[in-house]
């Protein structure tokens, strides 16, 4: 086995024992980016595996997520060139651990605008499970980086299931934590209200090690919340006796793949057979977890993309004459116009339609209201469940343009992970099992706010039982 | 006229907190631009606001100043509009839930006492500054993300004095808050009015006008009466008033059309999801409750009773704070309140205006006012010496009246000796003047007086002189 093809707590066991060198692991990451990276385009902008200075292990990063000096772009023309004058927190806390910040960001839709990467200014991230597919998106980049073995580990972010759903496709772990339990200082915004950073690594123990290194309040953030961080690779026990799962009957009615629902039909009794009690529940609000989502999302992004006019930094669009428009609106126009990618302006639209005058309490109001009836339906499980199991995704990884002319079933790819970005509460996806046609399947474990040490405990104990985090797809 | 204004008004205040509403930004004038800046208020990708606790308790001091209720739950909004001084395109202010709404202020205007009723209070951010060249504009972000304090009054104001005399009423109490210096003309407090007219005895109010650019106390009242000629002149045509936004010219004295009301921005506020909901404790209430000072209504009342001041110098006593602190510092010392008032609003208040200096850059410690003061009336030197003495005090601080009069040899003469000898050239100069006096013409005296007093460089103790020169005239 190859270094770059083992986990970052295997890898740091050899480094501490004085096995390995990490300039080894270095080697063994920029051998496999040389035969793979062509093929799958993880990464976006550089054309050569690199890392800033240090010893430690390498870590790939989102490109959305504020690097000092090294271009943060979020896959977008009206971005471009852009280098932040500062490390977000999460870039800060994992600097301070000693990790090493790989140089090449990874691909993603654009401003996370996707669920496929197909969004991303760059062209799209191949699925390293099957290159005519997908990865998921729109941490799409960062999973099949990890996947392809051509990352240890990565940081993505989700808003609706965009570290979840490609972890999924991709064939590896990810953990979208409880809101406010990791910094946003830094993650260039999406909607504020939902957006998380969390790990996408290969399996369920570096995922707790990297969430150890993120998670903390911040007081740069008023979002993050100051409560102790726990020893999250304490909660590792492959020990799921009496703990109580809840099957929400909600999810498992119409779209769902028969394949995918095997696997998780599979999955559930695995976890019943080791001791764990599984019931049905209902929340019966799930249906609206779409509509609501795409409206406080696009509302926010309307609001959070703003900014971005050409006046202070990234694009700013000259017109024929070298000049930058006649007038300010007219360079507005067009550095908006030719930035931002059609995701990008269908969602500015929606949002800033849904919070117009006239609009605002049959929409944005009226969201927010359900968003809250979500959130109870959660509040009321967790009463008496330990946590809820649900797939991550109801397909697998779907073709690469097969979802590009129907924006709504793009959206629909979305429908298990919503909800818990809505609800604030910490939900991961990790793999359990194949199709036929050998692609991945996720299956997700949702738990209560500040409850990531449940999701350890249960996900660790499926992953210990079951071979599937151990397959790498062939490339 | 059969028509009467309604007049609310808008008034922005910025907050002289160390640092902005949402970042450790320093808050200063006169740097050099964008040296006060940070990815926070820059508006980059990626940074997040927090919010400034000594703001906020700025914000609540002012709010229970003026009498508001706080709100148990208050949270911040986004305000979204395109302008290249607002780097975000959204700027972070308050809807729906401010920190505090329902106060008053009392006033008083035209010889009235009068509650001007006011309809919230709430922290925002300001926006940056543009600066216009030939071809291109320039932005300076050191002003962006400064605490502004937003204060809505009820439609309450029925004259363009009445507007004039709440906004100075503000000032002086945001003033005595210390949360401001509320200058007009640096900017840091801006005024906007809302101004409609209805005929006299109606309940309805009439179309309403936005009035903006007014850059001091007096444009304000300036642009209100114009704008109250102008609208009574439409009415009483028949014409009807235009829902619009209009601009003061303080050139052409007059307003003009900005934009109508279909023109109007739609600024799609939503709850700022970066700041979420919070509660403002009782006890953060109960605490800035007992730390508010005393606010001039109540020590204008003070000082007329236990000082027995006349209204009228109280009135300008209280004004300014640091005068008032000022008064009651010199009367510890010297108990004539009077006395001390007529010092203050006379020739010291006389000497700030010429020096444009505030009491508070006085480098006269009131116990020096005081002794110049005694040397007046203990007959050392003439009052108008003293305006002399007050000028060389305030030219060279820390010289104590005493020895400026000793050095500059002013000390008033009242040797009786030397006086005589003056007065003995002074009557055989003006044997004129004389003889008038002898046939009954009292100013004749005066102008003797007047004459010694020449002499004597002003030094002459003008009772003395009177008396002495009463006694010769006397044994002509």
């Amino acid at each position: 086995m190859e270094l770059n093809e083992l986990t970052a707590t295997q890898l740091q066991k050899k480094l501490e024992a004085r096995q390995i060198s990490s300039s080894d692991i270095f080697s063994a990451l920029k051998e496999q980016w040389n035969s793979s990276e062509a093929k799958v385009k993880a990464y976006v902008r550089l054309t050569d595996f690199a890392c800033l200075e240090g010893d430690g292990l390498p870590i790939a990063i989102k490109d959305n997520i504020c690097t000092q000096g090294l271009n943060t772009e979020c896959c977008s023309k009206i971005l471009e060139g852009f280098q932040p004058p500062y490390d977000a927190t999460v870039i800060r806390k994992i600097k301070e651990a000693g990790l090493r910040i790989q140089t090449a960001k990874t691909n993603m839709d654009e401003f996370a605008f996707g669920s496929s990467t197909e969004n991303s200014y760059f062209g799209p991230t191949h699925n390293p499970w099957d290159l005519e597919r997908v990865p998921g998106g729109s941490s799409g980049g960062s999973a099949a980086a990890v996947a392809s073995n051509e990352a240890i580990w990565a940081l993505g972010s989700d808003t609706g299931g965009s570290i979840r759903q490609p972890a999924s496709f991709c064939g590896v772990v990810g953990l979208k934590p409880t809101y406010g339990r990791v910094s946003r200082y830094g993650l260039i915004a999406f909607a504020s209200s939902l957006d998380q950073i969390g790990p996408i690594t290969k399996d369920v123990t570096d995922c707790a090690w990297l969430l150890n290194i993120i998670a903390g309040y911040d007081p740069q953030d008023s979002t993050s919340v100051d409560l102790p961080v726990p020893d999250y690779t304490q909660a590792l026990i492959n020990d799921v006796k009496g703990i109580k799962i809840g099957i929400p009957q909600e999810y498992f009615r119409e779209g769902m793949d028969k394949e995918v629902r095997s696997c998780i039909l599979e999955a559930i009794s695995q976890l019943e057979k080791l001791g764990a009690k599984v019931q049905e529940i209902h929340l019966p609000h799930t249906e609206y977890a779409v509509p609501v989502y795409y409206i406080i999302a696009t509302a926010e992004a309307s609001s959070n993309l703003a900014r971005f006019d050409g006046v202070q930094y990234g694009l700013r669009v000259k017109d024929k004459k070298g000049g930058e428009g006649r007038d300010l609106i007219e360079m507005y126009e067009q550095t908006r116009a030719e930035g931002f990618g059609p995701e990008a302006k269908r969602r500015i639209i929606l949002g800033t339609y849904v919070l117009s005058h006239g609009y605002y309490e049959a929409y944005y109001l009226r969201a927010s209201k359900v968003r809250t009836l979500i959130k109870r339906d959660f509040d009321a499980a967790f009463k008496e469940f330990d946590c809820i199991i649900t797939p991550t995704s109801p397909t697998p990884a779907f073709r690469i343009g097969e979802k590009t002319q129907d924006p709504l079933s793009m959206y629909l790819s979305d429908i298990y992970t919503i909800p818990a970005n809505l609800a604030g509460i910490p939900a991961i996806s990790l793999p359990c099992g194949f199709t036929k046609a050998g692609l991945p399947v996720g299956l997700q474990i949702l738990g209560k706010a500040f409850a990531e040490e449940m999701l350890f405990r249960v996900a660790y104990t499926y992953e210990q039982n079951t071979p599937w985090h151990r397959q790498r797809p062939k490339l | 006229m059969n028509y009467e204004p309604v007049i609310g008004l808008e008034v922005h205040v910025q907050l002289n907190t160390k640092t902005k509403a949402f970042c450790g930004c320093a808050v200063e004038f006169g740097r050099e631009p964008n040296s006060l800046t940070c990815p926070v208020c820059l508006g980059f990708p990626g940074a997040l606001p927090v919010l400034n606790q000594t703001a906020f308790e700025y914000a609540l001091k002012v709010a229970l100043a003026l009498n508001c209720s706080i709100q148990k739950d208050t949270k911040f909004d986004r305000k979204n509009y395109f302008y290249p001084d607002l780097p975000k395109n959204y700027q972070i202010s308050q809807y729906d839930l401010p920190l505090s709404l329902n106060g008053y202020l009392e006033i008083e205007t035209q010889d009235k006492i009068k509650h001007i009723g006011i309809r919230r209070v709430h922290l925002e951010e300001d926006a940056g500054k543009l600066i216009h060249l030939k071809n291109e504009s320039l932005v300076d972000f050191n002003r962006c993300g400064t605490p502004l304090l937003e204060i809505v009054s009820e439609p309450q104001i029925n004259s363009a004095q009445e507007a004039y005399d709440y906004l100075m009423t503000l000032k002086t109490v945001i003033q005595y808050l210390e949360v401001s210096d509320c200058d007009m003309e640096k900017g840091t407090l801006r005024c906007d009015a809302n101004i409609s007219l209805r005929k006299i005895g109606q309940e309805e109010l009439g179309e309403k006008v936005e009035l903006k650019n007014m850059n001091s106390f007096k444009a304000v009242r300036d642009a209100l009466d114009f704008e109250i000629r102008r609208q009574a002149e439409l009415l009483s045509k028949n014409k009807k008033v235009v829902q619009e936004t209009r601009l003061w010219d303080d050139r052409r004295l007059q307003t003009f059309s900005m934009r109508t009301k279909e023109e109007a921005a739609d600024y799609r506020y939503f709850p700022e999801p970066d700041l979420p909901l919070f509660s403002i404790p009782d006890t953060l209430i109960e605490k800035i409750k007992n730390s508010l000072p005393e606010l001039p209504r109540s020590r204008l009342m003070r000082l007329i009773k236990d000082y027995n001041l006349p209204p009228y110098d109280a009135k300008i006593i209280i004004q300014d704070k640091g005068l008032a602190d000022y008064f009651e510092d010199c009367f510890k010392i010297y108990p004539k309140a009077k006395l001390i008032s007529n010092w203050l609003i006379g020739p010291v208040l006389a000497e700030l205006n010429s020096r444009k200096l505030e009491i508070k850059q006085l480098k006269l410690k009131p116990g020096d006012l005081i002794e110049l003061i005694e040397s007046v009336e203990e007959g050392q030197i003439s009052n108008l010496v003293a305006k002399d003495v007050l000028k060389a005090m305030l030219d060279a601080p820390g010289e104590s009246a005493s020895s400026i009069i000793k050095e500059r040899n002013l000390a008033q003469i009242s040797d009786t000796a030397k006086l005589e000898e003056i007065i003995q050239e002074v009557l055989k100069e003006n044997p004129r003047s004389v003889k008038d006096y002898l046939s009954g013409k009292e100013n004749a005296l005066m102008f003797l007086v007047g004459q010694v007093m020449k002499k004597s460089s002003g030094k002459a103790n003008p009772k003395i002189v009177q008396e002495i020169l009463k006694g010769r005239l006397k044994n002509v």
